[in-house]
């Protein structure tokens, strides 16, 4: 498939090209704002389209992550760098613990098991000190990155933001693509087969899990310096059915899926929130329907599915 | 337990929530020999065959591997010892390729399977290793294609080859002709007397010129318990069969 692997690679490039010239185009906030939701969507999808694991519970790695951040870089002093470090350690832990428990259910369990856990730790959030309760953290100082690029600056900021994007998106490509990626694929696709070839798909499985945390933490964690705030939000299981809509619309189980459905969610919050308020819970929840319903395959599926139909090849 | 027999279960019995599936079935398997597992539907075979690979916990007795006990030991490791088993529905990974279905049996080995940053690219050395086993079951021309597209006679093979990767010493399958139009079922009733050369064979098996053809012994059950064992000829004379599999004393 010679043919396929030139187009992907052209499509990578256009992105690339895309992602460099945009802050000067759109606003580098917004366009922050989506690439975070993009790579916290990404993660995601390497659980649940990689994988099979339907999690919904996600905020609680992005939400743990921009609260350690947040705090370290704001009574700490720590630079920026250090702290979005420290925010995605302390993701990957939780994840760790959290996937430990959950990984033996299997469906609509490890949802609800997923859910529940995540409410614990919004509560734990809501009580702790460290967080600020309702007010959550303000004024988190952005710094300098290696103590030279002052962060304060948007533009600057984005291509911080671009290139820690375009690592959380290497390291989940590589992932899917190596030894360990196909195993996970060959459990998604027969678990009992799995089992019976000899290996302990548990295992595999949280290993999925954990770098799947890491890396929503790692989002979870620029979103707290981009925006200079963290709160409740970051942590709430609106968040968490927020990524699963980004992943359904852009496509599941696609490279680019998530990607496309971030941006396109997280534009249409940021355009009609002030046109029709609280109307763009309603709307978000039409289109989720309506994906389930006429799409199912997302944006980007369905595209490379009539790529394929127009070249007249087979699905697969 | 002398070193003839690979396999022994010792008096298991399972029991679902008061259903006894299985009742105090004991069970050698001699090393090298094809042993069939044959019982009219509901006898408990399927059930049997859960137990000694583990996927099912036995409510009582025990299975020893090799004069070992596993009883108590996970699918995954009893499959590392060198039981594999295969399943009733053609179990194959449907939306990988066939040489990658293979390699999945095979990378293992490599020790490299939770290296989540290392290429995939690395597993091309065992395509060679692959495209053998391929070759064994007639696949080799097919190796590039999804396995999903398959025949279902060519998905069973598809099955054989990635077992065989593993290269177990005890093989275990379950119905491996159910489903198959006449000229599959002689094929991979071929392919089985092949693979058997060198290894153990246990099968679930309803085809009986399958069965004929291929056993060295044969167990019979019936309601959960073993009815009769022996070689085809000693089994199918035997009234308690005939009564079994056709309500009356005619052959089988």
């Amino acid at each position: 498939m010679p043919n396929l692997s030139k187009v992907r690679l052209a499509g990578y490039g256009a992105l690339l090209a895309a992602g460099l010239v945009a802050p000067f185009v759109a606003y580098p906030i917004f366009l922050m704002h989506a690439l975070c939701f993009a790579l916290f969507a990404c993660a995601f999808n390497l659980l649940l389209g990689y994988t099979g694991l339907l999690s919904f519970g996600h905020a609680a790695f992005f939400g743990t992550a921009a609260y350690v951040t947040g705090h370290v870089v704001k009574t700490m002093a720590v630079p920026p760098g250090l702290g979005v470090l420290a925010g995605t350690a302390a993701a990957t832990a939780v994840g760790f613990v959290f996937g430990s428990l959950v990984i033996r259910r299997q469906g609509i369990y490890f949802a609800m098991i997923t859910l529940a856990l995540a409410q614990l730790m919004y509560f734990f959030f809501l009580q702790t000190s460290f967080t600020g309760g309702e007010d959550g953290i303000q004024g988190i100082p952005r710094g300098h990155f290696l103590w030279m690029v002052n962060l304060a600056d948007d533009r600057k900021l984005y291509y911080v933001v671009l290139a820690t994007f375009l690592f959380g998106f290497v390291v989940i490509h590589r992932t899917i693509h190596s030894p360990f990626g196909q195993v996970l694929k060959a459990i998604r696709e027969n678990e009992p087969r799995a089992v019976s070839l000899g290996y302990d798909v548990n295992k595999y499985k949280l290993l999925a899990f954990v770098i799947s945390a890491g890396l929503s933490g790692l989002a979870g964690a620029m979103y707290a310096i981009v925006f200079t705030f963290v709160t409740l939000t970051s942590s709430d299981w609106h968040t968490s059915g927020e990524v699963v809509l980004m992943t359904l619309l852009g496509g599941l189980g696609t490279v680019f899926g998530p990607i496309v459905g971030a941006f396109a969610v997280v534009t249409l919050q940021t355009q009609l929130a002030d046109k029709v308020g609280s109307l763009v819970t309603v709307i978000m929840g039409a289109m989720f329907i309506g994906c389930v319903l006429l799409f199912r395959r997302g944006i980007v599926g369905e595209a490379v599915g009539l790529y394929n139909r127009v070249l007249g090849r087979r699905p697969y | 337990m002398d070193s003839d027999y690979i396999l022994e279960a010792r008096n298991l019995a399972k029991e679902f929530k008061g259903f006894i599936a299985v009742s105090n079935v004991s069970l050698k398997v001699r090393r090298g020999t094809i042993h069939a597992l044959i019982g009219p539907n509901g006898a408990g075979k399927t059930t049997l065959f859960n137990m000694l690979t583990k996927f099912l916990a036995p409510t009582s007795g025990t299975i020893h591997f090799k004069g070992r006990d596993i009883t108590g030991e996970k699918p995954a490791q009893v499959a590392r010892r060198g039981i594999v088993r295969s399943f009733q529905i053609s179990a194959v990974f449907p939306h990988l390729t066939v040489l990658e279905n293979v390699r999945v049996g095979l990378q293992r080995k490599l020790g490299t399977s939770f290296q989540f940053w290392r290429s995939e690219n690395s597993l091309q050395e065992l395509n060679g290793q692959a495209l053998e086993l391929l070759d064994d079951v007639g696949l080799a021309s097919q190796a590039n294609v999804v396995a999903v597209e398959l025949s279902y006679g060519r998905k069973r093979a598809l099955e054989i080859a990635t077992t065989l990767a593993l290269d177990p010493e005890l093989l275990l399958l379950d119905e491996p002709t159910q489903g198959m139009g006449h000229e599959d079922v002689e094929k991979v009733r071929d392919l089985i007397r092949k693979v058997a050369a060198h290894r153990t064979v246990l099968m679930v098996e309803h085809n009986m010129r399958v069965v004929s053809h291929l056993s060295d012994t044969i167990t019979v059950l019936q309601r959960g318990s073993v009815i009769a064992e022996g070689r085809y000829e000693e089994v199918a004379a035997n009234p308690q069969v005939m009564e079994a599999y056709m309500g009356t004393a005619a052959h089988v």
